[in-house]
Order: C-alpha cells, then sequence, then structure tokens
C-alpha cells in the first residue's frame, strides 16, 4: 500500500513537479522550434555573415554537454550583470538554446529533400529568399521533417530532468523531497517515470497525427 | 517583331571549374523575337538560357535585360526575375499547393496583385492553355503535358517582357509533346519574345525568327531557320542535323 501512498499521500507535490516540467518543456520547444528554425535559414541563406552564424551557434551547442551548459547559464549568467533572472528562465533559455541546435540541424536536412528546381521556380517568379523559404521550401520541408522533430521534443522533455539539479521546481526534482520522507525508492522513480512517459507519449501521439495528416494533402 | 534589343548577352564566359561551358557568347534577342537554341547536349544551350535570369552566375561579360544590366543578388535581382518567365524541363510547379495557387503565388507576393484579382487571371490563364478544369488539383494528379501547360501559365501571369524555355517538352510522354508545343507556337503568334532551347526541330522550323545552333561552349552558327535547316554553314551543324534529321 505504501506504493498507492506515495502518490496519494504526495499529489501536491506531484503536480507542482509535473506542471513544472510541462511548463518548461513547453517554453523551451517553442523557443527551440522558432530560434532552430531561424538558423537553419541562416545556414541557408545567400548572406555569407549569416550562414557563419547559424554554423557557429549549432557547432557550440550541439557540442557542449547540457550539464555543463547548465553550469554555465546558473553560475557565469548572472556574473554577467544578468542576475534578476530566475532559475526557470534560465532553464528555459538552456534548454531552448540547446535544443535549437538539433531542430535547426533536423529543419535544414529536411530543406535539403526538397527538389532543387522548387528554389528556382520560386526565385524565377521574382519570389526573394525569405519568400521562397517561407511559401515553398518550409512548408514541403515540414512533411519530412515532422518524425525528426518530435524526436527531438522528446529528448527535450527527458532532457527537462537536468533543470531539477539546478534548483527548477519539476518533476525530477520532487524525488529529493519524497526519498527524505522515507517513500520507497521504487515508488518514487516509477511515479516519476510514469509523469515523463505520460508526456512524451502524448507527444509523440501529436506528431504521428501532424505526420499522418500532411501525408494526406500531398 | 521590331530592330529594339530586349536581351544582350555582350562577351559572357562562364566556367564549371575546368570546363568552359560558356565562350564569348555575344547574342542579341530583339523585342518579339523568337530565337531558338539547339545543340548537342553539353553545348552549353542551358546554361546560356539560364544565365538570362541568372539561376547560372556568370564569370565575365554583360547581360542586360531591356536597357538594364542583370543585378547581382537581393531585391533588385528578384524584381528583375520577375519581368523574365522561366519554363523548367521538369515543370518544377510547387507541389505543395493547387494548380491555382501556382499560378496565384507570384501575382500576389511579387506584384501585390489583390486576391480576387489574381485568381481571375490565373483562372483565365489556365483557361487559355486548355487546364481550366484542373484548377482545383494538386500538380501530381496532372500529366507531364498538363504540368507544363500550368508551368506556362504560372510564368505568364507575371506578365513577362521575355519567356525562357529551358528543353520544356524534353521530360514529356511523346504523345504530350504536341500540346505543350502548340501553346509556345500560340505564344510565338502573340508576339511574346521567346528564348527556347529544345530538340524540337518541327518547332524551331515552324515557330523561330533565328536559329542559334551552338557546340562546345560557343555559338557557331545563327540563321533564319528556312536556311539553317536547309543550307548549314559549319561542318559542326552539317553534322549534328545529319544525326537528328536522317533517324
Amino acid at each position: 500500500m505504501d506504493f498507492l501512498n506515495t502518490l496519494t499521500d504526495n499529489t501536491e507535490l506531484f503536480r507542482k513537479g509535473f506542471l513544472g516540467t510541462l511548463a518548461l518543456t513547453g517554453s523551451s520547444a517553442l523557443i527551440a522550434l522558432v530560434l532552430g528554425t531561424l538558423m537553419a535559414a541562416f545556414r541557408v541563406s545567400p548572406v555569407p555573415v549569416l550562414r557563419w552564424i547559424g554554423t557557429t551557434w549549432v557547432t557550440i551547442l550541439r557540442n557542449t554537454p547540457l550539464t555543463l551548459l547548465f553550469f554555465a547559464s546558473v553560475f557565469a549568467v548572472p556574473k554577467l550583470g544578468l542576475n534578476q533572472l530566475t532559475y526557470f528562465v534560465l532553464a528555459m533559455a538552456t534548454l531552448g538554446f540547446y535544443t535549437s541546435a538539433f531542430v535547426c540541424e533536423v529543419v535544414r536536412s529536411g530543406i535539403n529533400t526538397v527538389p532543387i528546381g522548387q528554389a528556382e521556380a520560386a526565385r524565377s517568379l521574382g519570389l526573394t529568399f525569405s519568400q521562397t523559404l517561407r511559401t515553398v521550401i518550409l512548408p514541403q520541408a515540414g512533411r519530412t521533417v515532422i518524425g525528426p522533430i518530435g524526436s527531438v521534443l522528446i529528448a527535450l522533455t527527458k532532457n527537462s530532468a537536468i533543470a531539477g539539479g539546478f534548483n527548477v521546481v519539476e518533476l525530477f526534482s520532487t524525488q529529493k523531497t519524497l526519498t527524505e520522507n522515507a517513500n520507497p525508492l521504487f515508488a518514487v522513480f516509477f511515479w516519476i517515470a510514469l509523469g515523463y512517459l505520460l508526456i512524451t507519449l502524448v507527444l509523440s501521439g501529436i506528431f504521428r497525427g501532424l505526420e499522418n495528416r500532411l501525408a494526406v494533402a500531398r | 517583331m521590331n530592330d529594339e534589343p530586349l536581351v544582350v548577352l555582350d562577351g559572357v564566359n562562364k566556367h564549371f571549374g575546368a570546363l568552359h561551358v560558356l565562350q564569348d557568347i555575344d547574342l542579341t534577342i530583339h523585342r518579339g523575337e523568337v530565337v531558338v537554341v539547339i545543340g548537342p547536349s553539353g553545348s552549353g544551350k542551358s546554361t546560356l538560357c539560364r544565365t538570362i535570369n541568372r539561376l547560372e552566375t556568370i564569370d565575365s561579360g554583360n547581360i542586360t535585360i531591356d536597357g538594364s544590366p542583370l543585378p547581382q543578388e537581393g531585391r533588385a535581382l528578384a524584381r528583375h526575375r520577375s519581368d523574365v518567365g522561366m519554363v523548367f524541363q521538369s515543370f518544377n510547379l510547387f507541389s505543395h499547393k493547387t494548380v491555382l495557387e501556382n499560378v496565384v503565388l507570384g501575382q500576389t507576393l511579387v506584384r501585390g496583385t489583390p486576391r480576387a484579382e489574381a485568381e481571375k487571371k490565373a483562372v483565365a490563364l489556365l483557361e487559355r492553355v486548355g487546364v481550366g478544369h484542373q484548377a482545383g488539383k494538386h500538380p501530381a494528379q496532372l500529366s507531364g503535358g498538363q504540368q507544363q501547360r500550368v508551368a506556362i501559365a504560372r510564368a505568364l501571369a507575371m506578365d513577362p517582357k521575355v519567356m525562357l524555355f529551358d528543353e520544356p517538352t524534353s521530360a514529356l510522354d511523346p504523345e504530350m509533346i504536341n500540346e505543350v508545343l502548340e501553346v509556345m507556337r500560340q505564344l510565338a503568334e502573340e508576339g511574346m519574345t521567346m528564348v527556347v532551347v529544345t530538340h524540337e526541330m518541327g518547332f524551331a522550323r515552324s515557330a523561330a525568327n533565328r536559329v542559334v545552333f551552338m557546340a562546345d561552349g560557343r555559338i557557331v552558327e545563327e540563321n533564319t531557320p528556312e536556311a539553317f535547316f536547309t543550307a548549314p554553314r559549319s561542318d559542326r551543324a552539317k553534322d549534328f542535323l545529319s544525326k537528328i534529321l536522317h533517324h
């Protein structure tokens, strides 16, 4: 009965943790998608400076361990004078920036699957680079990109657990309080894992749905 | 046709790595003129066609359209391109948009035409090329010949000063070639300035004002179709014609 009590006696704690993870994942996913798409646009743009920015962004963020990035943002960023930022905002930015590097590469590979003739036709009509990208290339790239983006966001959900180690209230951080209150270890981890599973399963469901819908429209 | 030059290529050179694909090309296309460019594959004729709206950059020389030089990049280039219609070998219709949307897109985005007006014009153009009843379909649901006619309508929607055709019938099944050539012939009769890269010698004979024969990156010979096909001057052209006309 201890097993079930771990959940029922701590619903408020679990609720807060679950909502924390949801908020953190949702907000950083938004940042990652917007920034990642922008960086992908930079990487294929005809302007050398923008290409350089995109490449540097991806190289640094994709190749640094996430925990290290958390250390940098939680301990170094406040020293740069940005000390009024909350841990939640710092974690959101760290996860968002980190994940944007992966989103960028997924979107860029999606762009590369669109036949070159599509861009040539758009340019021939007199569309500018950004018009071509927005109305012709990205909508077509989107179809091939949906699946991999789903994987990236699921990884993001799980990566958000690291924020728990940096003073952010989220699902994983609840284990500290729960184990201190002598709850059975297995039960603690079971209910936490179930919480993550709930989010990731809903995510994969949404993305499977999107994939099917866009496939029909072809 | 009159003698007013519309597209002028002056001393144009281009390399693909070690390959000198365009060598000192001088070519003037007059308003209302139909120029057919023929030649063996690898002769540079497609590249020549694509330099006119700068889908291919050039290494040296000048290209002017209607008196103003082709800009290098950016918005000025985009504006220039909107005046030059392009029809590709592989159609390149926007596959995620309907046939109607394909013809509307350039008008609304580039010309700023109100949507209703753009649609009306698109429908009229689609009727004109004989695919009016297909407006709601996606490109993949159309035959190759129909797709290419939509592509012509899409280019015409911009009211271009000149139309470029880069092997427009080379990817088509034989029975669909004529429906596309017929549309092109009609355009030529209506006075459209056209540059046509093609292997369709029948079209060259009947619709062209001038035939330009290219080989190895050079313009080897240019003449009226009648003179070119009956009495080619260069050995290269004689050789080429003997291979394609007597098989």
